[in-house]
């Protein structure tokens, strides 16, 4: 009950930082200042919103669960080469994005390509595919408030009052606040999470009797050993990995955000510090997933080894449908909020509960991007805003917000979490093997509006290929993966525990290759953009 | 030449982060308690921030600030 109302404060705050702290006088430029705070954000909001948007529900609570079941692997996996190649996108697309975005005006991504490619409806495809593998962040984020609130207040606050809060709160600093607000909200988030998560670690550390003890413990346990090497996992899955972090600078959220910067030197602080804001966040959250395994004294994180024991040993004789109830039963996504309940102080517990819940809460980004791209990409470019004004504009996006937020919250009541973490897994892949669209567009002149189709389509049909594939063939016992087609004794599509291999590599190792190739082939074979925007486009951004 | 040298070092970077020497042991446990494994990646995030500082102190692409304040064009697009 008292983590609940420490929660709930907290909610009141960031709808007051959001609303009111900055709200800003009109400016000429209307659509501008909401959909991207007139281009002036400073380095430091800068920075840590930047962070905080890329920061969700599914890299928090996801990553500590992954390391509940998988070990130390997740940071390597996940954090580590995000750590590397985020940082060095944003350095080499975003800085080059937020110069293009200044000169000629672009407050979205599609924007870009409509007028680097000149074109018009192919612009509008890639529209479609972003929003579409974009809306199941916003799902899954409400979703995770109405979890998070639940554990947090021990059942007191049930899911659908939890996500509602959430919902109205996210729904109301976006809708006033727009880009200004949505970036203080992040900013204060992302500082409190930063020392929240620390003090969780050494709180959490002290009660469990020092981690040195559960270390060795760990290390003497044959069933939990392994937790602490990367035996479990092979090296092509580990390889394949460091594709996914090519998709945070393909989101259209973090592409937007970039245009946010009032000076590119703002992009220094950000590009050098990004690797060492992942370790503050990340190692705490993957080392405390991995000690929870040496947790014998809370119920629920007992009830998970169990499930993952029997899956290990009696798995491969059980129904598919067995299985998936099982792997749901073992799954360590809220094994964090378990450990603050068992060590943490009741006041101190809803402190770091809204330290988790700022990370719950990162598709405040995703819903303004959503309405940015909606507003710019399809109302003010089919007409809209010449005809009905700026205003109407902005007044348009507040509603489209109201409506996909409304639209999300009634989702998640209805459908379980899982699609939506399977989609995110996918959405991931998507928007990597988007990515080659950027690099072309601003590193080869010879780039084509027909080779960005036939990128954009193909990554369409993978991601559904993979969602079909995964729906039709259920996923097998824990152990090596199950090939579905040899050829000749090599394995090309197998069907592993958790998700798909194609020559032993993650999806989106083929799907960016393919993306990226086809870019090249269909580029070189249809006519480029005139001269003239060619030279618009190089002539700047090679000066 | 340096922004080649840059090219190289990132890439050695890239191909640190494979780090197959460590994959099947935990030892030795640093300060106690952090297995090997982990303690390599995370030392890997700090050489990370080092090479994305030299990248930002000898490769910036300070031409295009340059331009920027020239004066904006946002006339100039086509669609």
């Amino acid at each position: 009950m008292i983590p609940a109302i420490v929660v709930f404060i907290y909610l009141g705050v960031v709808l007051y930082i959001g609303i009111f702290a900055f709200r800003k006088a009109k400016s000429k430029r209307e659509a501008e200042d909401y959909f991207l705070a007139s281009r002036s954000l400073g380095p430091f909001v800068f920075l840590f919103s930047l962070f905080g948007t890329n920061m969700t529900a599914f890299a928090i609570l996801g990553s500590s669960g992954h390391a509940f079941s998988n070990g130390i692997v997740t940071f390597g996996l996940m954090a580590s080469s995000s750590g590397l190649v985020i940082p060095l996108t944003i350095f080499l697309v975003g800085t080059r994005v937020w110069a293009l975005g200044k000169k000629y005006g672009f407050m979205t991504p599609v924007q870009m390509f409509r007028d680097r490619w000149e074109c018009n409806h192919i612009g509008t495809v890639i529209f479609v595919v972003q929003a579409v593998l974009l809306v199941p962040y916003v799902i899954i984020g409400i979703m995770g408030g109405g979890t998070t609130l639940n554990a947090i207040s021990g059942g007191w606050v049930p899911y659908w009052f939890g996500g509602a809060i959430v919902a109205l709160v996210v729904m109301g600093y976006v809708f006033f606040g727009g880009m200004r607000g949505t970036a203080w909200v992040n900013t204060f988030q992302t500082i409190l999470f930063l020392l929240f998560g620390t003090i969780a670690i050494v709180v959490i550390g002290v009660g469990m009797g020092g981690f040195g003890n559960a270390a060795e413990a760990m290390l003497n346990s044959p069933a939990l050993a392994p937790l602490l090497t990367r035996e479990r996992i092979s090296p092509y899955y580990f390889f394949s990995y460091t594709f996914i972090p090519l998709s945070a600078i393909a989101f259209p959220h973090i592409l937007i955000f970039c245009l946010t910067a009032e000076k590119m030197a703002h992009f220094k602080k950000t590009v050098i510090f990004y690797p060492l804001c992942i370790l503050a966040i990340w190692l705490p959250c993957v080392f405390l997933g991995v000690m929870a395994n040496r947790v014998g004294d809370v119920p629920e994180i007992r009830a998970k080894q169990e499930a993952r024991r029997v899956l290990a040993t009696q798995g491969k004789t059980m129904a598919p449908e067995q299985r998936d109830d099982l792997r749901d039963k073992a799954a360590g996504d809220d094994v964090i909020l378990h450990l603050l309940k068992r060590y943490a102080p009741f006041w101190l517990a809803g402190l770091l509960g809204a330290g988790i819940m700022a990370a719950v809460m990162a598709s405040d980004s995703q819903i303004l991007a959503l309405s940015t791209m909606f507003t710019e990409d399809v109302f003010a470019h089919y007409g809209g805003k010449a005809r009905f004004g700026e205003s109407v504009q902005v007044q348009t996006g507040r509603i489209f917000v109201v409506i996909l937020t409304l639209f999300a919250y009634g989702v998640a009541l209805r459908a379980p979490e899982t699609i939506f973490e399977l989609a995110i897994q996918y959405a991931f892949s998507g928007f990597a093997a988007l990515s080659p669209l950027l690099i072309a567009a601003l590193f080869w002149k010879g780039s084509t509006k027909w080779g960005a189709l036939a990128s954009t389509l193909w990554v369409a049909a993978a991601v559904v290929a993979v969602a079909v594939f995964q729906q039709v063939v259920p996923a097998p016992a824990p152990g090596p993966p199950v090939a579905y087609w040899s050829l000749g004794g090599t394995e090309i599509i197998s069907r592993t525990p958790g998700g798909t291999a194609v020559f032993q590599f993650m999806p989106v190792v083929p799907m960016v290759i393919i993306s990226a190739l086809l870019m090249i082939v269909v580029s070189k074979l249809t006519n480029k953009p005139s001269a003239r925007t060619v030279s618009k486009y190089f002539d700047f951004l090679r000066a | 030449m340096t922004k080649k040298l840059l090219v190289v070092v990132v890439a050695i970077l890239y191909i640190l982060h494979q780090d197959i020497w460590f994959w099947r042991t935990a030892h030795p446990l640093v300060f106690g308690f952090v297995p090997i494994g982990l303690f390599y990646q995370a030392c890997f995030s700090v050489a990370a921030a080092f090479v994305m500082w030299l990248l930002v102190k000898y490769a910036w692409p300070s031409h295009l600030e340059r331009e920027v304040e020239q004066g904006p064009a946002k006339e100039d697009r086509t669609t």
